[in-house]
């Protein structure tokens, strides 16, 4: 590891997770595996927990801002583990002179979404620091849950086998390319709107009907491919990958050709992916499909036994290649 | 998409691929030069619909990865330079120098900011009034034209805080080096996008020359693949020439406009190349009337010059003679988040090509 801490470490890459497993686990004695929440058994009580920082810059972006974000993005790692959000924090880290409007509008959208996804914010705090100390906005979510029973190995994997199935619940890219487009540094605009959204409905209408959900994440920083690059490693067996079918819209495929970046790396802030057991997939999509957050739903792989270790994607034009790990930073402070 | 899809079609690569493998008789080496060319072929996984006797080398063609050490170590050193941002492209940030790299100086503290054109970079400098800010100029004749049309509007504009690094280079003499050097080739499939500029005029040295095919290719997967045939048509002809693939970008004469551009503002110079030494007459430089915007020439530094890493093998692998596999850095202390060599830090780099998306042999 470098002396100095590079924005490559915050990346959500490689880097990132050596700077975690290396300093804070060891450090906090946390359990493998590490997971979007930690679930506690006391009492007879299963609960998630999980608490995440959001930084984006601008903090308004088309279809969203840093408000809805810290309330969907702690949403959505609650109910990515199979749990049923319930309570959230929200604290501020305010630089000195900020519009309190601004605020006003920040706040709005959060009690907004938070009242949509069915949670509460209960606690927070507030900080203010001097002018330049801060960018002129940060917020910290925790948020907490029931875990149902039974819905254990949705974080952790352990039931994923060879033949599962592969389904992400929409079109890749959208948040990382309406955050790029709105910091202005483009010489284009694009029409291109962020997926942010707290996807916990729709994830229980699955969990309700459905059994065979093995494994569950949402495609944050560094989008799909560090989520496969993960499910790679949990569970020992390769992936095999159909460019073809993983859904991406235009106007991103079109700016990803331009800027030279690829969708498989891009944030999203209301995607999932599910190892789908090969019995039911296609009734999850079904299910994912009748969800305005899943209408563009599509199986795109599945696990295998060969190619252990790797995410081996069958390319467009009917190639064959690695689907690395992301590493480095593709776009700083998305979320 | 439209201008995207049709190219993407996997009926045409399937048949484009058939007609490779019924073409080839025998062994070919074809070395593409554009860093594109090589990070194109590795996405869309080129390699594994083409017969084995079809050998594609990687060359000098990703302007990162040629550019010299102490052309990093250099920008590193502006960036120490009280009241001075570097406005760079991003690839160029990570690169290693002798001791450093623009990344780890950001993270002391260095203003450097990533810029996604010169004229952005214009801007940083027109809101910095106080500050000077750097542009390390690099890429081939593709990026050139662009940094000229911004220097000519720095001087329209009079902005006086406002200077190009340039590392800027051409790509037909270190082709014609690649080909001095006796590396043993069939063709070259020639960069696309630098051609839309030059013109396909300027690769007519390598048949006459060399007895070398070319085809300019495009970047999609059926462009390659068809560039790829015609080269092998060519092989088994015994007719070398200069041909046109990529019909919907590139002419004879090129962009004339650019050109003017580029021969307005820069002239040739010598110029080192990572793993080349120095080639004659293949950089540009600022011309004289432009030398205020010249860092060299404004903001002169010194550094010491130090060799590369003996272990490293990117001047062999940008040669063509060697791929990343045969060095014992690869994949295990050169990586991209911890680049030895640059070939692994550009997404156009060849060994960053293969970490990605090739499988372990």
């Amino acid at each position: 590891m470098s002396e100095l801490i590079t924005l490559n470490h915050g990346s959500g890459g490689k880097q990132a997770h050596e700077l975690i497993r290396n300093l804070f686990a060891r450090k906090f004695g946390m359990p493998e595996p590490m997971t979007d929440s930690a679930v506690i058994k006391e009492q007879g009580i299963e609960l998630a927990f999980t608490t995440d920082s959001y930084v984006v810059d601008p903090l308004f972006f088309p279809g969203g801002n840093i408000g809805k974000l810290a309330v969907c993005g702690t949403v959505n790692d609650l109910a990515v583990s199979g749990a049923v959000p319930k309570y959230i924090s929200a604290s501020f880290i305010i630089e000195e002179g900020f519009p309190l409007k601004d605020l006003e509008i920040i706040a709005d959208s959060m009690a907004e979404e938070a009242n949509r996804a069915g949670v509460r914010i209960v606690t927070g705090d507030t900080k203010v620091v001097g002018k330049g100390k801060c960018d002129k906005l940060f917020i910290t979510t925790a948020g907490t849950g029931f875990l149902r029973s039974g819905f254990e190995h949705i974080s952790t994997g352990k039931k994923i086998i060879t033949g599962d199935r592969l389904i992400v619940s929409g079109a890749l890219g959208n948040h990382a390319i309406a955050v790029l487009g709105a910091r202005n540094n483009l010489s284009f605009s694009s029409s291109v709107v962020s997926d942010c959204a707290s996807l916990n409905n729709m994830i229980q209408s699955v969990l309700a009907e459905c059994h065979q959900v093995h494994f569950m994440r949402d495609l944050t920083r560094g989008g799909l491919a560090a989520v496969l690059y993960e499910l790679v490693q949990i569970s020992s067996s390769g992936l095999i990958v159909d460019e073809i079918s993983v859904p991406v819209e235009d106007p991103v495929r079109g700016l990803c050709e331009v800027l030279g970046f690829d969708p498989f790396y891009l944030a999203n802030e209301g995607k999932i992916l599910i190892v789908a057991g090969e019995n039911e997939y296609e009734k999850i999509l079904k299910i994912l499909r009748s969800h305005p957050y899943g209408e563009k739903a599509a199986l795109i792989g599945e696990v295998t036994a060969l190619h252990k270790g790797n995410v081996i994607l069958n390319t467009t034009s009917g190639g064959k290649r690695i689907l690395d790990i992301p590493s480095g930073v593709q776009l700083p402070r998305i979320c | 998409m439209k201008y995207i899809e049709e190219y993407r079609d996997r009926d045409l690569i399937m048949k484009l691929a058939d007609h490779i493998r019924q073409s080839a008789v025998g062994r070919y080496s074809f070395m593409e030069v554009c860093g594109g060319h090589t990070s194109a072929i590795h996405r869309f996984g080129i390699p594994s619909l083409l017969p084995p006797g079809i050998d594609l080398i990687s060359g000098p063609g990703c302007p990162v990865c040629v550019t010299s050490a102490d052309f990093i170590d250099r920008a590193v050193s502006y960036s120490k330079k009280e009241n001075v941002i570097i406005a760079t492209f991003g690839d160029l940030i990570r690169v290693p120098g002798s001791s450093s790299s623009l990344e780890k100086e950001r993270s002391k503290g260095a203003d450097i900011r990533i810029v996604f054109s010169g004229l952005e970079a214009l801007n940083i400098a027109r809101s910095n009034p106080e500050k000077i800010i750097i542009f390390p100029g690099i890429g081939f004749e593709t990026t050139a034209p662009g940094t000229a049309v911004t220097i000519k509007q720095a001087k329209e504009a009079g902005l006086n805080n406002f200077l190009v690094l340039s590392a800027h280079k051409v790509m037909p003499p270190v082709m014609d080096a690649i080909v001095r050097e006796g590396i043993r080739l069939n063709g070259f499939i020639c960069p696309g996008h630098v051609a839309t500029i030059t013109g396909s005029g300027v690769f007519g040295f390598l048949p006459e020359k060399y007895d070398l095919g070319c085809v300019i290719a495009g970047f999609e997967p059926s462009d390659l693949l068809q560039s790829i045939l015609m080269l092998l048509r060519q092989v088994n002809r015994k007719s070398p020439v200069v041909e046109i693939q990529y019909t919907r970008a590139v002419t004879l004469t090129g962009n004339a406009i650019a050109q003017r551009h580029l021969s307005d503002v820069f002239e040739f110079t010598d110029a080192e190349w990572r793993g080349f030494g120095t080639i004659p007459d293949s950089g540009l430089r600022l011309k004289k009337e432009f030398e205020n915007f010249d860092a060299a020439k404004r903001l002169p530094v010194t550094i010491s010059h130090h060799n590369d890493n003996p272990s490293c093998i990117c001047g062999d692998i940008l040669r063509g003679l060697k791929k990343p596999y045969d060095c014992s850095l690869f994949r295990k202390a050169c990586t991209p988040e911890n680049p030895v060599g640059a070939c692994m830090v550009s997404a156009e780099g060849t060994c960053n090509s293969f970490f990605k998306y090739v499988p372990d042999e």
